[in-house]
């Protein structure tokens, strides 16, 4: 055993078992931290209300799919192929309305499929191979990141897709996924009120219902939960359809709002969300966290991303705050895990 | 019911053979398997009945691991036949095996350690209330029944919102003990409990077992230790070279006598002798 091992910190205290059964609290308070520090460096144009319009804005399409990718880690698994995933959504939506004339409800139907289809591809290869979900989603995300661009040449002859507002059904869509509250820069979409709808579902089916139980179950130890009946598998593809759907939602979401889809999108974003997650509390090993957190997670980011030129400083430094912040709660999230661990050889 | 006395004793030992000892619970005859070329065990006939603990005892590769596989579904026997309630059946998975009363608790307890006490206690059978997508898991219930039924066997785990890490050996045996007579185990299979505890839990663990045999539960157990067998087991199966050598009940035995038995009996005799005339 040439591993690294952290040092003791005594016998688990209540503290390790506060981390166990609410994971998001550090991120809550990280979030409410940062917000009060760039508040100061900012001089107070943090908290002015075009600003927050700004960070949730940035926070929400982060949110949503970080949500997902927060329940498929605490089975155990991760999904690479999210980002991408934005980009195909979208590109479907924009070629089914755009060049064959489709009705846009219909696309959005047919979109959704497609997206959960993929998703299902992703947890069967997963779970009869047995191979890590890490390389499995890695392949779907090169698969899907050249055939998105190569099929909306080969379709529209561009890899930017536009005019979707010219299609049917745009302004019944609109409503529903694009609404704006308010006027600009004070302006808040409806997008916020799916993202904080998904989040309380998700936070209701993990912690009130039966699939939640398995949810935990199948990431906390498979074994245990196979021998007693879980369907642990059933479980695994159900969650890497729910973050296909997760991503399909902002796809669509951006390509009605924006009316122009980039078939090249999303890529990269796939980490964000998987940072966010585990920002949020979300075990990289899986068995512990919430749908909350992930959610928090999220708005740390936005808070960072409106933050950081506000205070003055260079944007790019945006991304080596991500990359401490990740290090940081991965580091933490270890600490409780294995004082969980040495707890229950002891 | 207004049954006249007589016939309603009658009829209840007719349609219920359970009710007396005289139908075992469960009964293997002539049971036996094969690894390849390898015997592991044959020809085992043992019936196991109501309110006992059975202690199977034996060496390394004795062939009680192996029996006790047979029992709960893991292993399928080559030879031989598992009548439960006098009814000859197979089990292809623990799982079937568990529908059908007999449940194992193996050392490593199938606890997820991050979940607490009751999502754990209900894993895999979660009780849910409500319709359709409001379906949902039934908490207020989860807990209430988890206590009620460690009241039952005497265990205090505290807060049932506790991590499942947080609990000592011994009441992760309680823990699964529980859970297993919560879903109406009636042969319950226990492959040694107290092997990673010290005395004081390890009492309380058989303590918990003779608990369990007393509210009609065939109980049996593996364990290398006499001194744990000998205080809560009622028959005594010894186990050597693949064959059942012994079928001994506790009146029958001392704990000299058991311990004898347990470190090999005949064959530290033969062992005293090849090494005599060596």
């Amino acid at each position: 055993m040439s591993r690294w091992q952290i040092p003791a910190l005594g016998k688990a205290g209540p503290w390790v078992q506060t981390a166990v059964l609410r994971p998001e609290l550090g991120s809550l308070v990280a979030a409410v931290l940062l917000l009060m520090f760039f508040s100061i460096a900012s001089s107070g144009a943090m908290l002015e209300i075009p600003t927050l319009a700004r960070v949730l804005d940035t926070a929400w399409p982060y949110g949503i799919i970080a949500v997902a990718v927060g329940l498929l880690m605490i089975s155990g698994e991760f999904d690479l192929s999210t980002g991408v995933m934005v980009g195909t959504a979208g590109a479907l939506l924009g070629v089914m309305a755009t060049e064959w004339g489709m009705n846009l409800w219909l696309a959005l139907l047919l979109s959704l499929l497609i997206c959960l289809a993929l998703g299902l591809w992703n947890g069967v290869l997963v779970v009869w191979t047995g191979l890590p979900s890490f390389v499995i989603t890695l392949g779907t995300f090169f698969g899907l990141r050249g055939a998105n661009v190569a099929l909306s040449k080969y379709f529209t002859g561009d890899a930017l897709i536009e005019n979707i507002d010219d299609a049917a059904g745009y302004d019944s869509l609109h409503a529903i996924v694009a609404t704006v509250f308010g006027t600009a820069p004070s302006d808040f979409r409806i997008s916020l009120l799916w993202w904080g709808g998904f989040t309380l579902i998700a936070t209701w089916i993990l912690w009130r219902t039966k699939i939640g139980n398995w949810i935990f179950a199948t990431g906390g130890d498979r074994e245990a939960a196979r021998a007693v009946g879980v369907p642990v598998n059933g479980t695994k593809i159900g969650l890497f359809m729910l973050t296909a759907g997760a991503a399909w939602f902002v796809g669509v979401s951006n390509a009605v709002r924006y009316t122009s889809v980039q078939a090249g999108q999303g890529v990269g974003a796939e980490f964000f969300y998987i940072i966010a997650a585990v920002v949020g509390g979300c075990a990289m090993s899986g068995g512990r966290g919430s749908a909350i957190g992930p959610a928090i997670g999220a708005l740390i980011w936005g808070i960072a991303f409106v933050g950081i030129p506000h205070a003055g400083w260079n944007s790019d430094w945006r991304w080596a705050f991500y990359g401490v912040l990740l290090l940081l709660a991965t580091l933490i999230n270890h600490i409780v895990g294995e004082r969980v661990r040495t707890a229950r050889s002891g | 019911m207004t049954t006249d006395q007589s016939t309603q004793s009658a009829s209840d030992s007719a349609s219920a053979p359970t009710e007396g000892a005289d139908v075992p619970v469960l009964e293997v005859r002539g049971l036996g398997r094969q690894f390849g070329s390898v015997q592991a065990l044959q020809d085992v006939n043992v019936s196991l009945r109501a309110g006992e603990v059975t202690c199977v005892v034996g060496d390394n590769g004795a062939g009680k691991s192996v029996f006790i596989k047979m029992l709960c579904g893991l292993i399928r026997p080559s030879e031989g036949e598992i009548l439960l309630d006098g009814v000859a059946t197979e089990f292809s998975s623990p799982r079937q095996a568990r529908a059908q009363g007999i449940v194992a608790v193996y050392q490593d307890l199938a606890l997820a350690p991050m979940m607490s006490l009751w999502r754990n206690f209900f894993m895999g059978g979660e009780p849910v209330k409500g319709w359709w997508i409001f379906q949902r898991f039934d908490v207020g219930y989860a807990k209430e029944a988890m206590q009620r039924e460690l009241e039952k066997l005497g265990v205090n785990l505290g807060d049932p919102d506790r991590a499942a890490h947080t609990l000592s050996g011994g009441e992760r045996q309680g823990l699964a003990i529980a859970r297993a007579m919560y879903y109406g185990a009636r042969v319950l299979i226990l492959d040694e409990p107290t092997s990673a505890l010290g005395v004081r839990q390890s009492g309380a663990v058989l303590r918990l077992i003779r608990r369990a045999a007393q509210r009609g539960t065939a109980v049996v157990l593996v364990t290398p230790k006499p001194q744990h067998a000998f205080w809560v087991g009622d028959r005594f199966l010894v186990f050597q070279r693949g064959r059942l050598v012994e079928d001994r009940r506790s009146e029958t035995l001392t704990l000299e006598s058991l311990s004898y038995l347990m470190a090999g009996g005949g064959e530290v005799d033969e062992l005293e002798t090849a090494i005599a005339t060596a």
